[in-house]
């Protein structure tokens, strides 16, 4: 299949794994700030073709791993309640609240669909009038476009009943709070591309030059990410710090003017909670006060954000790139992906899920 | 370094519902959580031997004959899909599980739980798609069973059939019967139906004319068996996909397999829609594809009598058996020559976010 067949070659990922393991002279540690390519290193084993001392970090680059507990519960709220749709992408169904996730909720007598697309959600809203239709808008800079576009078509419509539980996340703010904490070990990034193919990548520049830091936009298809991975260890190995694009048949400099727009119509930047991180300022994304009325928590309540803590996960850390999965004293007894115990053992994107499986490869290999 | 103390920040992690105690979409995907259901409460309940053997149905000795039970449930969404509809895919489900116990499929029955207000119109049609199937299949439907539940206690039509079939293999199928060495063989691309019912579902975001692979396999199987191929393994691909179906096998033979991922057929349409939803193809359902495991000698002379069939002309070698390993174990050979394991997913594949 064209597009994708090219980027899955075994003789150009050989070669760019020859390459790399030409170029990398010491120990590096890089991060990956999204789900999908978190994904593809688990999916085609791209790990086991960097060289040793190598080490890629799962920073926290999945939606449905950062998204506060809080949120989770709140949506599992509205969801029990009588008369609503409550739409989702598939992979929050399964992330655990404090009281259960939006599946058990589906088992409760709740209305919980998993959509394709916010658009959908609209589409329900219209049929059903009679119903309240909310979508859980999660996601980074990525999903931001499609669900600032269901607002405005809600809107458009004059539709009453559609509302959105938002927990809209952006990349650069979080790279920001890694490089910021005095645990930092992350010595280069690879910037996810198709956050890059909205948002440009001007943003990134400053974070570069501030803390010396390369920072690479990279594709999901194995040799788009070998590349990134070698711009990125070349940098570190010259002792330059730029941002550089290994992923130019999908990203340019500059932003897509009109996803851009459309998100800024509809969305202002805000503080946010990231779950095992805490708040970073300016950090997600909220509704602007034009379009209150299609925001959930005005309509069914505010999310309270609580300190709650817990001893045994160390998802957090995991997602800082501070700890490792197996490090955690859960990791494969008590925390599976059947039982998760953290959002990173839940979703398919998350670490310690991608993990779970290499965990086996590597002991009953042995 | 430690853990706790230097780090800014703290991760706060709920406990998860360890024990759900309601039933969950989930339950019914076919992977972990359902083998959970059957482990914790079906097989502790009916426990016997020949439910222990845990084939696609049960294999053993009446009145001197030996036949073949087998017996499943249906429910789909929509019912009329590209490829066939909910009668085609409880004759040919039902069929296809005698055939890979080694049987030919003889009679079959069928209970109709319709909701109240379902067309007879559509009805009509189900049972027409039914007869066409049996037909085609060489089957008999010799009893049925009708109920009417409430609206809006039913998603319009369930239906349960049953089957048996008189036993044609000469020696025993099964997961236990494979052997180091032995080919591993897939009878045609992978991921169709799974695809095609989606595609169908209202509010999918884009278009295909994918149809089902629904069809009976009774015939490729049978010819198969009485071709005197060493037949060890035969086992259709249903909800759970292949790789399911592969993890199943290896941990019932106690073997690791190696499979060949560019081996794997996935037209192309099948992929693409896969990719753009997140969706892994080879744990997609499908209806109308097996697995048959055979000694590595006589693998060419198996592919030659499948392909004869028109259901199976594309079938192909996809890997080995290899050696013994306690809990089984398949590995996958990817397109870029790094191995990886397959396993069984935890519940239902759930399209990703990004």
């Amino acid at each position: 299949m064209r597009f994708m067949d090219e980027y899955r070659d075994a003789a150009a990922a050989k070669a760019l794994a020859e390459a790399l393991a030409k170029t990398a002279t010491r120990p590096w540690t890089i991060m990956e700030v999204c789900g999908g390519q978190t994904h593809a290193i688990v999916r085609f084993g791209l790990d086991k073709l960097l060289p040793r001392g190598l080490t890629l970090v799962h920073g926290p680059g999945c939606p449905v791993c950062v998204t506060p507990i809080e949120l989770v519960d709140k949506a599992v709220e509205i969801a029990g309640r009588p008369g609503v749709i409550f739409c989702s992408f598939g992979d929050m169904l399964r992330v655990p609240g404090s009281r259960g996730d939006l599946q058990r909720a589906r088992a409760d007598g709740g209305d919980v669909r998993a959509v394709y697309s916010p658009l959908d959600a609209v589409h329900l809203a219209r049929a059903h009038p009679e119903r309240e239709v909310v979508f859980f808008a999660v996601g980074f800079e990525t999903t931001a476009p499609a669900n600032a576009m269901a607002v405005r078509q809600a809107r458009d419509l004059g539709l009453k009943n559609f509302s959105i539980l938002v927990s809209h996340v952006l990349v650069p703010p979080a790279i920001e709070a890694i490089l910021s904490s005095a645990t930092n070990r992350v010595q280069g990034f690879l910037a996810a591309g198709h956050v890059c193919a909205v948002m440009g990548w001007e943003e990134y520049e400053p974070l570069a030059r501030k803390h010396r830091v390369p920072i690479v936009v990279t594709g999901f298809e194995p040799t788009d990410f070998l590349q990134g991975v070698l711009l990125c260890v070349r940098q570190l190995e010259e002792g330059r710090a730029e941002v550089e694009n290994a992923y130019a048949r999908a990203v340019r400099r500059e932003d897509n003017r009109p996803a851009r727009a459309m998100v800024c119509e509809i969305f202002e930047v805000s503080p946010r909670t990231w779950r095992g991180i805490g708040e970073i300022a300016r950090s997600g994304l909220a509704l602007r006060e034009e379009y209150a009325a299609f925001d959930a928590e005005k309509r069914f309540g505010a999310v309270r954000m609580t300190a709650s803590d817990s001893a045994e996960c160390l998802s957090g850390l995991v997602l800082q790139g501070v700890k490792r999965p197996a490090d955690c004293p859960a990791f494969g007894t008590r925390c599976t992906p059947e039982h998760p115990l953290g959002a990173t053992m839940v979703s398919g994107e998350g670490a310690c899920a991608a993990y779970y499986r290499y965990r086996e490869r590597e002991t009953e290999g042995a | 370094m430690s853990v706790r103390g230097e780090v800014a920040f703290e991760s706060a992690c709920p406990m998860p519902d360890l024990n759900p105690p309601r039933v969950l979409m989930a339950h019914g995907g076919g992977g972990r959580m359902a083998q959970r259901l059957l482990d914790e409460i079906f097989l502790p309940a009916f426990d016997n031997p020949l439910l222990a053997a845990r084939l696609d149905g049960a294999v053993g000795e009446l009145g001197g004959a030996r036949i073949a039970f087998t017996t499943d449930s249906y429910v789909v969404r929509p019912i009329f899909f590209p490829g066939g509809d909910i009668g085609s895919l409880a004759v040919n489900g039902t069929v296809n599980d005698l055939a890979m116990c080694g049987a030919r499929p003889a009679w079959m029955s069928a209970g109709f739980l319709i909701e109240e207000g379902f067309p007879i119109a559509d009805l009509r049609r189900v049972a027409d798609s039914m007869r066409r199937a049996a037909d085609a299949a060489g089957v008999r439907l010799v009893t049925g069973d009708t109920k009417v539940v409430d609206a809006g206690k039913g998603d319009g039509l369930y239906l349960a059939t049953s089957g048996v079939g008189e036993v044609v293999a000469r020696a025993p199928l099964g997961p236990a019967e494979a052997r180091e060495g032995d080919a591993i063989l897939l009878s045609g691309d992978v991921g169709r139906h799974g695809m095609a019912i989606m595609s169908a579902r209202e509010g999918f975001a884009f278009e295909t004319d994918l149809q089902s692979d629904c069809a009976p396999l009774a015939a490729p199987a049978l010819d198969l068996l009485a071709s005197g191929v060493a037949v060890r393994c035969l086992r259709d691909l249903t909800r759970g996909g292949l790789a399911t179906v592969l993890v199943e096998i290896s941990e019932g033979a106690r073997r690791e397999f190696a499979i060949e991922e560019t081996a794997v057929p996935v037209i192309a349409p099948v992929r693409a829609a896969c990719e753009m939803l997140g969706l892994d193809p080879w744990y997609v359902a499908n209806e109308g594809r097996f697995v048959a495991f055979v000694p590595e000698a006589e693998a060419a002379r198996a592919l030659e009598i499948l392909r004869r069939h028109e259901v199976s002309r594309d079938a192909c070698r996809i890997g080995a058996v290899g050696a013994a390993a306690a809990k089984g174990r398949v590995v996958a050979r990817g397109a870029i020559g790094v191995r990886r394991i397959l396993d069984r997913l935890s519940g239902e594949q759930l399209p990703r976010i990004c």
